[in-house]
């Protein structure tokens, strides 16, 4: 709108939304404040807001009696090995299907969208069972295949909208410049697609990261990630809160900052472009 | 629209995405479809051919139609706290006060916070029964605590998956509220429309698309919700917050049922592929090419 | 060098025949113009000549070489694009040196090249800058920069202008034409703007639904157009094409007259009629006479200073020997 709300209407918006932001976003602060008490203050009646003695202690306890750092790094590994393959297999069919459309791209397009709607339990048999024939049960290698065929869709889908907004004029210039489809690639397209590749792998590290029914299936202790870490606290000790939410945490953490970064891309990457 | 040379580099270029997505489809549900019809406990093998008969027993179990009538009651809950929710957020965002990015960063971010920690953070830390937030709130003003998790099972877990997608919703409807041609709004003030009538014929057709879209993702990923019950309620007590894929993960991995596993999965495929078709329409309608 | 000559060089999408086989010849140095209404297949024959697009049937030859299966990168010519198409990532002096990158040409001679191209296009405040941060006009100038560097055997440039303000247009058309002069290069220009192509051609081929209507000078176009298509498409304002008993009395199925062919009066003349819209430019007036009974509206040219205006009666005499007539197949007789 192109006239200003008046101060007074403004004031009282500010105040609504901050409430409504604040109460939505609570039970994130609430385990944050909480990972800074001390177990006796966490589950204390009435419940102590900030006027605690701040602590570290439920981090280095976590750190150090359940090797929360291998987790850390299966998470690493999977999200991250799982979104890279994902876009070596993904980006030269994004950019053919963005610059060079034939009649059939957009079936090829629909029914790799399609393959993202089969339910992971329908084929969770079949695939527990192929793994463990394989000796590949709870291994990194297979939950880094199985989240990058998971993801396929989406970061094929998302580099081809990106990868649509570039002007095929530019493309056609550069051929005229005399840069042959290697030089094209390297020197025009690549440094144009960059944005767009980054932030599919952001939205796609985000997705594979907080993946919880493969990992939480898959794995038992080698190649589990945290999904699986935090899931162990379902048992009694998950009443120790303040661990509790020292792990969960560190556990979401990393993902909620690139989260913030990546609200733009989240919307196209999740609608499939339809939304932007 | 170019060379003949181009095109066949072209299809090399898809051909990876296409081989992979297509073994990744065909392998496992073939073998599902395949394991459907046989007897196979996975403790016991060898499985033997058995016909329709754990299709049979899947329908017929006594956890399938609370499972599936909770499926349903789980979608649908979500569905509509975070579509009439998301709307109402997102105008309220799309309003013009201090501080929008702050209270954004705020709204979206219980979207990223992994499942398996959401559901334990509400379990232990807000409905627990002694210790929890609410029961601290229901004391405070003087009510007896409840358990949340044992009396009202299905209904923690729709209010916790909520919780994870509201911002979903919100994001998504404020993106495309956004993008409303604000001379058209100045338009129908200058034509009289009042703030209702606005909302009603140029915002509400205006998100219609958009929230279609909010209806059918969710939809995929609500039918598929696991690990919220996986680490709650493990689908109890009984079968009062068992879904359809928690009963098929008990069949398969607790009960070792392999060939009713896959029966169940056949039949998950199936309701999701209904889901699907619409959300297909939906999406591709505005894929132009 | 820059001769290019199409030899029965066709063009189908699938079904649809968008060029017919069509032959033409475009000699060393010459300035082209290919004009014709939106759809007319103008940018697509610039695009089989620059090798963006595959020929379905026919030869094109670069200076007697047959190009027609080379690449773009190989025919040695350079190209301009409607949105300009530059490297948005490049600042203004890395876009234009690309093309010399890609030809492998030396550091030191890039940088010649560069500086000279800049210094002639008023660009070297900017080279540092990225495209984005220009305005049309100078993004345009890089474009064209881009181009001149590689000292191609031929221009083509693609409505260059169609993306600038009036005024800029005007500024650009002079820049272009000068450049012309100064390289005497072949140009192959294309444009839906008949202001431009009779303004800057040596020669224009009028294309209409594919079809090469006709070839030739501007004057030659403007003085005998081959058909009623060309008639009503070159000059401006446009011709008047009179049909009816008032051609039939001349013998002829449709007859034409430029504005700048027709007598005015407040006495007499063959033609009466009242102003309809009246612009007076200063330097020329321009009447739009309704209710001669001959045509819903005659165009008009009169003089600059006449004191004429909308409601008054006036009279009109075509110049006989201006006139233009066309038969049945619409062909001139």
């Amino acid at each position: 709108m192109a006239r200003k709300t008046t101060t007074g209407q403004r004031a009282l918006i500010t105040v609504a939304a901050w409430g409504i932001g604040l109460l939505i976003s609570f039970p994130i602060i609430w385990t944050i404040l909480t990972s800074f008490k001390t177990e006796a203050t966490a589950i204390a009646s009435p419940p102590v807001w900030f006027n605690f003695d701040w602590t570290l202690q439920n981090y280095i306890d976590v750190n150090t009696r359940s090797d929360y750092l291998r987790y850390f790094w299966n998470s690493v590994v999977i999200a991250v090995g799982s979104t890279l393959l994902g876009l070596a297999v993904a980006i030269p069919a994004a950019w053919s299907m963005a610059f060079q459309p034939t009649k059939n791209t957009k079936n090829v397009l629909m029914w790799m969208l399609s393959t993202k709607m089969m339910p992971a339990v329908g084929v969770l048999v079949p695939v527990y069972l192929g793994l463990r024939s394989m000796g590949l049960l709870d291994t990194r290698i297979a939950l880094v295949t199985i989240m990058m065929l998971m993801n396929l869709p989406i970061i094929v889908w998302m580099l081809f909208t990106y990868f649509r907004e570039i002007p095929g004029e530019i493309l056609e210039a550069a051929r005229m410049d005399g840069a042959n489809l290697r030089n094209e690639i390297i020197y025009v397209l690549t440094p144009m697609a960059v944005p767009g590749i980054a932030s599919t792998l952001l939205l796609n590290v985000i997705l594979a990261w907080n993946e919880a029914f493969w990992t939480l299936n898959l794995t038992t202790t080698n190649a589990a990630p945290l999904t699986a870490f935090i899931a162990s606290f379902s048992s009694p000790q998950g009443l120790f809160y303040a661990k509790l939410s020292a792990a969960s945490t560190m556990a979401i953490a990393p993902i909620l900052i690139l989260g913030w970064f990546s609200q733009k891309q989240l919307v196209r990457g999740l609608t499939f472009g339809a939304v932007k | 629209m170019a060379t003949q040379r181009a095109h066949k580099a072209a299809r090399l270029m898809i051909s990876p995405s296409v081989i992979l997505l297509l073994a990744w489809m065909i392998i496992p549900l073939g073998t599902t479809i395949y394991f459907s019809f046989l007897r196979y406990n996975i403790l016991t093998p060898p499985p033997s051919w058995t016909g329709v008969e754990n299709y049979t027993y899947f329908l017929t179990d006594p956890a399938f139609i609370p499972a599936l009538v909770n499926t349903l009651v789980l979608v649908l809950g979500v569905l509509i706290i975070t579509t009439v929710g998301g709307i109402l957020l997102a105008l309220l965002l799309n309003m013009d006060f201090w501080g929008q990015g702050i209270v954004r960063i705020l709204v979206i971010s219980p979207f990223f916070v992994m499942p398996t920690v959401s559901a334990l953070v509400w379990k232990n830390m807000f409905m627990h029964p002694v210790n929890g937030l609410f029961a601290h709130l229901f004391r405070a003003v003087g009510l007896q605590p409840v358990d949340f998790l044992s009396t009202m099972p299905l209904l923690s877990i729709i209010i916790m998956v909520a919780w994870a997608w509201l911002p979903f919703a919100t994001l998504i409807l404020l993106t495309a509220l956004q993008s409303l041609d604000s001379e058209q709004m100045e338009a129908a003030e200058m034509d009289g429309a009042g703030w209702l009538s606005r909302f009603i014929y140029l915002t509400l057709p205006h998100l219609t698309r958009s929230i279609t879209v909010v209806v059918l993702i969710q939809t995929i990923f609500l039918l598929a919700v696991f690990a919220e019950i996986y680490v709650t309620t493990a689908g109890g007590p009984g079968y009062a917050s068992t879904n359809i894929p928690f009963f098929i993960y008990n069949l398969s991995l607790k009960q070792f049922d392999a060939g009713m596993g896959a029966a169940g999965g056949v039949i998950a495929v199936i309701i999701a592929n209904i889901v699907a078709f619409f959300l297909m329409r939906a999406v591709g309608k505005n894929l132009e090419l | 060098m820059g001769n290019i000559t199409l030899e029965n060089v066709a063009k189908r999408f699938g079904e649809v025949e968008v060029i017919p086989p069509l032959d033409l010849n475009i000699e060393d140095g010459e300035f082209v113009v290919f004009v014709g209404p939106s759809g007319c297949g103008k940018s697509t024959l610039l695009r089989l000549i620059a090798g963006l697009e595959d020929v379905s049937g026919g030869r094109i030859l670069i200076d007697g070489q047959d190009a027609t299966e080379a690449s773009p990168a190989k025919r040695g010519l350079a190209m301009v694009f409607q949105s300009y198409a530059l490297y948005p990532h490049m600042s203004v002096r890395k876009n234009i040196a690309f093309p010399m990158k890609m030809a492998g040409m030396p550091e030191d001679e890039q940088k010649r090249r560069i500086d000279a191209a800049a210094t002639a296009l008023n660009l070297t405040d900017y080279l540092d800058r990225r495209p984005g941060q220009l305005s049309g006009g100078q993004r345009q100038r890089v474009a064209i920069g881009r181009a001149i560097v590689r000292e191609p055997s031929a221009f083509l440039f693609d409505e260059p202008l169609s993306n600038l303000d009036a005024a800029l247009r005007v500024g650009m058309r002079l820049e272009i034409s000068e450049l012309h002069n100064r390289l005497k290069t072949t140009m192959i220009y294309v444009t839906h703007d008949q202001v431009e192509a009779m303004t800057m051609a040596d020669k224009i081929v009028v294309l209409q639904a594919g079809r090469i209507e006709q070839v030739g000078s501007p004057m030659e176009l403007y003085r005998n157009p081959r058909n009623v298509f060309v008639a009503g498409f070159i000059g401006s304002p446009k011709m008047n094409l009179l049909t009816g008993p008032t051609a039939a009395e001349f013998g002829a199925e449709t007859i034409g007259i430029r504005p700048e062919h027709i007598g005015v009066s407040t006495e007499s003349g063959k033609w009466k009629g009242r102003i309809g819209v009246s612009e007076h430019l200063g330097s020329d007036t321009f009447f739009y006479v309704e209710g001669t009974g001959i045509a819903d509206a005659i165009t008009v040219r009169a003089d600059g200073e006449i004191d004429l205006y909308h409601g008054d009666d006036i009279w009109l005499t075509p110049q006989e020997d201006k006139l233009h007539r066309f038969g049945k197949d619409g062909n001139r007789i």
